[in-house]
């Protein structure tokens, strides 16, 4: 069964984005302007436990997390590319089932690689 | 699209909308019960009788407060976190089945905002929005603990979407639709999904806890190191949005899993009752929410019973556990469908 759908059933998504941006303006911009403004320079200051702050925050962090984003870059495009199979699961049949076991195993080939090289190891 | 269509769709909206906010409200007290529940105490007990007004007083009280944009922020940004982080908690209730349809004056309407063929692909997709509330709001508050706990918010939150999409992908499989209503067609009854995907299942639940950083992967907000983590800095209704957000996600969470694997609206015995169509669907929404109430009973119980994970743990069940599981749930799933359809044949 082939199920299509038109640029209308996106209207009320559209919909939705209205109601909710304009809850989340409405609420900010009211919030701004009922709330006690009694400000000082220590209280706008940055939070580091009461004590002075140290420095900037703006400070290299741990590569790890950048390495966690590239490589989940790359493997969330190979699962992407597995939905449009799995929603054709049953029309392509056994050659479907071949072909996605060669990409899932290229998948895993790689997957084996970067566990070995050591990249998701934290300490 | 009629004009009594789109008269439906905008009350339905703004219908979902109030739900989505009520329901988050009320968890936010629920949560504080089933806390005190846990550890022998009352519990918020006086606004209201049961301390049930105290949701009302903890939002009016949120509204009150003064709204604090430290020095060193980056303002914009700074206020563009929280919004994104609530105004995507709210989209993602659009492609929810919430009931099957209501015949008025002989005209049928369905109980879904919307129902696109790519339902799944696009919760993935607000949800993946979502993970920028969090690494903006973190990163401009200019404060090393808001920094480390967006990074860790968005880096364990993109770990875990990847074996989240991969153990959809059997569902997606078996029903050979994105089409959440279509999903939900697909169990008629009592025959759900949890009972053909138990793996997947269990996968894609631990992937909406981590998802919605609840405990045991509530490390972005680790106050014994954090302090307050990714919203350390923020106050007032912006800090609000983040809390709201959480529980909005987790409301939206447990109606997708009960989607997916539980069902949906259908229930045992529907057929036999006898009833007519309208009351049989407004049942089965009465059902539905249970359904959903439970499994958000199960991520508070969840919360109060087990300790946290340490951040290398938690990297290594995302990556090494989860992820070869969710392919070998794949491979499984395929190899007894193709055994099912009789399909283990090369000839065409």
């Amino acid at each position: 069964m082939i199920f299509l759908s038109v640029p209308s059933d996106y209207m009320p998504m559209a919909i939705m984005f209205v109601v909710s941006i304009g809850f989340v303006l409405t609420t900010i911009f009211v919030t701004h302007l009922i709330g006690p403004k009694r400000k000082s320079d220590v209280k706008l200051d940055t939070f580091e436990c009461g004590i002075e702050p140290q420095g900037n925050s703006r400070i290299p962090f741990s590569i790890k997390y950048f390495l966690v984003a590239i490589l989940f870059v790359l493997f969330d495009v190979e699962v992407i590319f597995m939905y449009p199979w799995a929603v054709n699961f049953l029309e392509l049949g056994m050659y479907g089932f071949i072909e996605m076991i060669l990409f899932i195993s290229l998948f895993m080939l790689g997957f084996l690689y970067i566990v070995r090289k050591g990249a998701l190891k934290w300490e | 699209m009629e004009v009594a269509d789109l008269i439906f769709k905008v009350i339905f909206v703004l219908a979902v909308f109030g739900i989505s906010l009520l329901v988050a409200m009320y968890s936010t007290y629920a949560e504080r019960k089933v806390a005190a529940f846990f550890q022998d105490r009352l519990g918020p007990n006086r606004a209201g009788p049961f301390g049930i007004l105290q949701p009302l007083a903890d939002g009016v009280k949120m509204f009150m407060k003064e709204e604090i944009i430290p020095t060193n922020s980056d303002k914009a940004l700074f206020i563009l976190g929280p919004s994104i982080a609530m105004l995507t908690a709210c989209m993602t209730g659009v492609v929810i089945p919430w009931g099957n349809s209501l015949i008025i004056n002989g005209k049928e309407f369905v109980m879904q905002i919307t129902d696109v063929n790519i339902g799944i692909l696009y919760i993935f997709g607000v949800v993946s929005i979502g993970v920028y509330g969090i690494m903006i709001g973190g990163w401009a508050s200019n404060n090393k603990f808001s920094l480390l706990g967006s990074l860790r918010a968005s880096s364990q939150m993109i770990s875990y979407e990847l074996a989240m999409g991969m153990s959809i992908i059997a569902i997606v499989m078996m029903s050979g639709t994105l089409s959440v209503r279509e999903i939900v067609l697909g169990q008629p009854g009592g025959h759900w999904n949890v009972l053909y995907q138990p793996l997947g299942f269990l996968l894609f639940f631990i992937c909406a806890l981590a998802e919605t950083n609840r405990t045991p992967f509530d490390l972005p907000e680790c106050e014994t190191e954090l302090v307050g983590g990714y919203h350390t800095e923020y106050s007032s209704m912006k800090l609000g949005f983040y809390l709201f957000a959480e529980y909005i996600n987790m409301f939206i969470s447990s109606a997708v899993i009960v989607c997916l694997y539980f069902g949906g609206y259908n229930f045992p015995f529907i057929e036999s009752l006898g009833l007519s169509h309208n009351v049989v669907s407004l049942l089965g929404t009465g059902i539905f929410f249970i359904k959903i109430f439970f499994f958000i009973f199960v991520f508070m119980w969840i919360r109060w019973t087990i300790p946290r994970f340490r951040y290398d743990q938690l990297m290594r069940v995302g990556w090494k556990v989860l992820l070869p599981l969710a392919v070998l749930n794949i491979v499984i799933t395929a190899i007894v469908l193709l055994w099912k359809n009789d399909l283990f044949s090369l000839n065409f």
